[in-house]
C-alpha cells in the first residue's frame, strides 16, 4: 500500500529527506493525507478567492472609484465565485469527509483508495487548469484571460461570439475535471459506508455525519453528471460549432439556465450538508448529551436531498416562466425549509439543559446556528416570487447566500477544522487565538453582509463595477468594505494559529473533547492503518460506551 | 476500542452483511452515468421540431441510413448483452473454453455496432451534408449518438483487454465477480441504447404533421 517509508514525523530516526517526504505525499492512497491534501489546497484557494473578494470590495467602497477596470471586476467575480464554489467548498468537504468516514465506522482506508487520489489529482489539475486560464486563455490578443462570464456562466454570453479567446473553455474544463473527481469521490463514499462498516454499526447506529455524508454523495452522483454534460454541449457549441445555446439557430439559451440550476441548486445543498454534519457531530459532544432525535435527522437529511433535485427553477424566476411552474417551484423551495428547520430545532434540544461548555468548536458551531438561520431566512423570502422579482439580481441575494455560504457553511468548517485538528496532526489549536478569530469574524462577516441586504433593498445590483453617488448606496458599501477588513484579520489570526499549533500546539492526546464517536478511540494522529484492533460497536456512541460500562447505551436504544 | 467483554455484547452487534464495494462502486458509476446520458437525452428531446433549417431527420434518417439498417446495427449490440451474459454463466460454472468463445462473440458484435455508425456517419456528412454546425439536429445528434458510441468504445477497450489477460491465462473462473461487473457495464451501455434509438430515430424522427 501506501507507506513504503517508515512515517514521517519527529518520533521517527533521524530527519525525513524534503524528496521522500514529497514522494511520499505524491504517491500516497492513505484517505488521511488524501484528505489533509483536498483541505491544504482548499485553504489556499480560500486565500486566494479572498484575495479577489477584498479586491473587489477595494473597488466598490466608493462611488467612481478605479481600482479596477470593468474587464478585471468581471474577471474577478467569475473566479471568486468559481473558486470559492468548486475549488474550497469542494476540496475542504470531501477532504473532510475523506478522513472521517473511515475512522467513524471504524474501517482501514476508503473502498477504493487509488481511486481516491486519482479524484484528488483529478480535482488538484482541474484547479489549476481553472487558474492557468490567466496566462492561457489570451487566445487572441487583447480578448481577456480569465472567464469572465459569471460562476453560472449564462448563455448566450459564453458563446463564441462574446466570449472569444478560450478563457471560457477553460472554465469549463477546470470544472469538468475536477466534477469526475468528486463524482468518482461521491462513488467511493457510498460503496465505503456501505460496505465497509466495522461489526455492529448497522445503518442507524452510524454517527449521523456519515449519514449526511452518504445523502451527499447520492446528491453529488445525481447532480454533477448533468454539470458536466452541459458543459459539453457548451464545448462542442463553442469549439465544433454546435448551435445548443445559440437563440439564432433556434438554440435555447434557457436550456442553459435549467440544465445549469439543475446542478447549482443541489451543490448549495452538497455544500450546506457536509456543514450540517460538522455542526450535528459537535453539539452533543459540548453539550454533553446524545444528538435529539437521531432518526428524524436522518429522515430529515433524506428528505433535503430529494426536495433539493427538484427546486432549481426558483433560480430562474426572473426569466418569465409560466405562473403554474413558478408556484410550484416556490412551493417546492419553502418545502426544504422543513426539514431543516427540523434539524435546527433538534441541534437547539440537544443544547437546552445541556452542560454546555464553549470551546471553540462550539463557539462556531454556535455561530453558524445563528447566522445559518438568517441566511435559511432571507431564503424563505427569496422563494417568494413577487419578493424574488422585487431583489433578484441584486445584492440582496449576495447577502443570502453569503450568509448560508460563510456564516453557515465556513463556520461549520471553522468548527470542525477546530474540533478534528487535534486528531489529525496530535497538537490542539489555541483557543485564546481562537476566539478572537471567532469574534472578528463574527462581527466583520455581520458588518459586510447584513449591509448587503440593505445595498440589495436600496436596488444595488449585483456584478456592478461600480455606481453613482446619488444612489443612496455609499454608505453601505463603505461598511460593507470596512466589514472586510475586520474578516481579514480574523482569517489572519487563523492562518497564524494553524502554523502555530501544527508546529508548537500542546500535545492533543487521543481523546481531547472527551467525545463518542470512534475516531477518538485511535491515537491522535491516526496509524496508517487507522485502529490496531478492528472495533466493534453496540450503540450510536462507542466511546461512551467504553468509558461508563456501567450505564452502556446500547442498553437504551 | 477494543472488543467489548463477551457478557457485554448485545445481540446485534452482528458482523457485516458483506456486499462487495465493487458491486456498489459500479453500481454508481452507472447511476452517474445515467444522469450524464439523460441531461443528453433531454436536451436532444427539447431540441425536436426547433431546426430553422434543413436537413431535418425526417429527410436523413428516413432516405440514407433505411431505419431497417439501424435496427440491424441495435439488434448486435442488444444482442450482445445475451451473449455477455451467456459468457458469465460459463464462466461461474468453470467452463473457461465456453466464457471465451462468448466473450468474444460480444466483442464482435460490439465491434459490428461501431462499423455500422461509422458507416452511417459517414453517410450522413459525405451524402447528406450534416455535421455539428449544420443545425440542432446535427448538434444533438452527433452529441448523443457519438457519447453512446464513445461508451461502447470505451466497453471493447475494456473486453478486449479482459479476453487477451484470459487467452493469457490471467484470468480464472476465481476471478468470476470482478469480470462480472465490466457485464453490467455493457448491460447499462445496451441498455441506454434501447433510449437512445427510440428518442433519436423513433421519436424524434415523426413525419411533420
Amino acid at each position: 500500500m501506501s507507506v513504503l517509508q517508515p512515517p514521517a514525523g519527529p518520533d521517527a530516526a533521524g530527519p525525513v529527506p524534503f524528496l521522500s517526504r514529497l514522494h511520499e505525499w505524491v504517491t500516497t492512497v492513505d484517505h488521511k493525507k488524501i484528505g489533509t491534501m483536498y483541505i491544504v489546497c482548499g485553504i489556499i484557494y480560500l486565500i486566494i478567492a479572498g484575495l479577489e473578494a477584498t479586491l473587489m470590495r477595494w473597488q466598490l467602497t466608493w462611488p467612481g472609484m478605479d481600482v479596477l477596470t470593468p474587464e478585471e471586476f468581471n474577471r474577478l467575480f467569475t473566479m471568486h465565485g468559481t473558486t470559492m464554489v468548486f475549488f474550497v467548498g469542494m476540496p475542504i468537504l470531501l477532504g473532510s469527509a475523506n478522513i472521517l468516514i473511515p475512522l467513524m465506522i471504524g474501517a482501514r482506508d476508503l473502498a477504493f483508495p487509488r481511486l481516491n487520489a486519482f479524484s484528488f489529482w483529478l480535482f488538484f489539475f482541474g484547479s489549476l487548469l481553472l487558474y492557468f486560464s490567466y496566462f492561457g486563455g489570451q487566445g487572441l490578443y487583447g480578448m481577456g484571460s480569465a472567464p469572465d462570464v459569471g460562476w453560472f456562466a449564462y448563455a448566450p454570453l459564453t458563446e463564441r461570439t462574446f466570449s472569444r479567446g478560450h478563457s471560457t473553455d477553460y472554465w469549463i474544463l477546470g470544472i469538468f475535471v475536477a466534477g469526475i473527481g468528486s463524482t468518482a469521490t461521491a462513488a467511493n463514499f457510498i460503496a465505503t459506508i456501505l460496505g465497509m462498516r466495522c461489526r455492529g454499526m448497522t445503518l442507524m447506529k452510524m454517527p449521523l455525519l456519515v449519514w449526511i455524508m452518504l445523502v451527499d454523495s447520492v446528491i453529488i452522483l445525481l447532480a454533477l453528471p448533468p454539470l458536466a454534460a452541459a458543459q459539453i454541449l457548451l464545448l462542442f457549441d463553442r469549439l465544433l460549432g454546435a448551435h445548443f445555446f445559440d437563440a439564432q439557430a433556434g438554440g435555447s439559451a434557457l436550456l442553459w439556465q435549467n440544465l445549469f440550476w439543475f446542478f447549482g441548486h443541489p451543490e448549495v445543498y452538497i455544500l450546506i450538508l457536509p456543514g450540517f454534519a460538522f455542526v450535528t457531530e459537535i453539539i452533543p459532544v459540548f453539550s454533553r448529551k446524545v444528538i435529539f432525535g437521531y432518526p428524524l435527522m436522518v429522515a430529515a437529511t433524506v428528505a433535503i436531498g430529494f426536495i433539493s433535485l427538484g427546486v432549481w427553477a426558483h433560480h430562474m424566476f426572473v426569466v418569465g416562466l409560466s405562473p403554474m411552474l413558478n408556484t410550484i417551484f416556490m412551493g417546492s423551495t419553502m418545502l426544504v425549509g422543513v426539514p431543516t428547520g427540523i434539524k435546527m430545532f433538534n441541534w437547539v434540544a440537544t443544547m437546552i439543559g445541556g452542560r454546555i461548555r464553549f470551546d471553540t468548536p462550539m463557539l462556531y458551531a454556535t455561530g453558524f446556528l445563528c447566522q445559518f438561520l438568517l441566511g435559511g431566512l432571507t431564503g424563505i423570502f427569496l422563494a417568494t416570487v413577487p419578493f424574488d422579482w422585487q431583489v433578484s439580481d441584486s445584492y440582496f441575494v449576495v447577502g443570502h447566500f453569503h450568509f448560508v455560504l460563510f456564516g453557515g457553511l465556513v463556520f461549520a468548517i471553522l468548527a470542525a477544522v477546530f474540533y478534528w485538528f487535534p486528531k489529525v496532526t496530535g497538537r490542539m489549536m489555541n483557543e485564546t487565538l481562537g476566539k478572537w478569530q471567532f469574534w472578528l469574524l463574527v462581527i466583520g462577516f455581520n458588518i459586510t453582509f447584513g449591509a448587503m441586504h440593505v445595498s440589495g433593498f436600496l436596488g444595488m445590483p449585483r456584478r456592478v463595477y461600480t455606481y453613482h453617488t446619488d444612489r443612496g448606496w455609499d454608505f453601505w458599501n463603505l461598511l460593507t468594505s470596512l466589514g472586510v477588513i475586520v474578516q481579514i484579520l480574523g482569517f489572519a489570526l487563523f492562518a497564524l494559529n494553524l502554523v502555530h499549533s501544527l508546529f508548537k500546539g500542546k500535545k492533543a492526546g487521543d481523546d481531547p473533547w472527551d467525545a463518542w464517536t470512534l475516531e477518538w478511540s485511535t491515537t491522535s494522529p491516526p496509524p496508517p492503518h487507522n485502529f490496531e484492533e478492528d472495533p466493534v460497536v453496540h450503540s450510536r456512541r462507542p466511546l461512551w460506551d467504553l468509558k461508563h460500562p456501567d450505564d452502556p447505551d446500547w442498553k437504551y436504544e | 476500542m477494543t472488543t467489548a467483554p463477551a457478557a457485554l455484547a448485545p445481540p446485534e452487534a452482528l458482523p457485516q452483511n458483506g456486499i462487495v464495494n465493487g458491486k456498489i462502486g459500479i453500481a454508481c458509476m452507472i447511476i452517474s452515468e445515467i444522469a450524464f446520458f439523460g441531461t443528453l437525452i433531454s436536451a436532444y428531446v427539447f431540441y425536436i421540431g426547433r431546426d430553422i433549417n434543413g436537413p431535418y431527420p425526417q429527410e436523413v434518417l428516413d432516405v440514407s441510413i433505411a431505419p431497417l439498417k439501424v435496427l440491424f446495427n441495435s439488434i448486435f449490440l442488444l444482442i450482445s448483452s445475451v451473449w455477455i451474459w451467456l459468457a458469465i454463466r460459463s464462466m461461474r460454472k468453470g467452463r473457461m473454453g465456453a466464457f471465451i468463445f462468448w466473450w468474444a462473440l460480444t466483442v464482435l458484435c460490439g465491434a459490428e455496432f461501431l462499423v455500422g455508425t461509422g458507416f452511417e456517419w459517414y453517410d450522413m456528412i459525405v451524402n447528406d451534408g450534416v455535421w455539428m454546425g449544420t443545425n440542432l439536429f446535427g448538434s444533438g445528434f452527433y452529441t448523443l449518438v457519438g457519447f453512446h458510441a464513445f461508451h461502447v468504445t470505451m466497453g471493447l477497450f475494456v473486453l478486449t483487454l479482459i479476453l487477451i489477460l484470459t487467452l493469457l491465462g490471467h484470468v480464472t473462473p476465481k476471478n468470476v465477480e470482478k469480470v462480472d461487473l465490466v457485464s453490467w457495464y455493457w448491460h447499462f451501455v445496451d441498455g441506454i441504447w434501447v433510449v437512445v434509438f427510440f428518442v433519436v430515430y423513433v421519436f424524434g424522427n415523426m413525419p411533420i404533421s
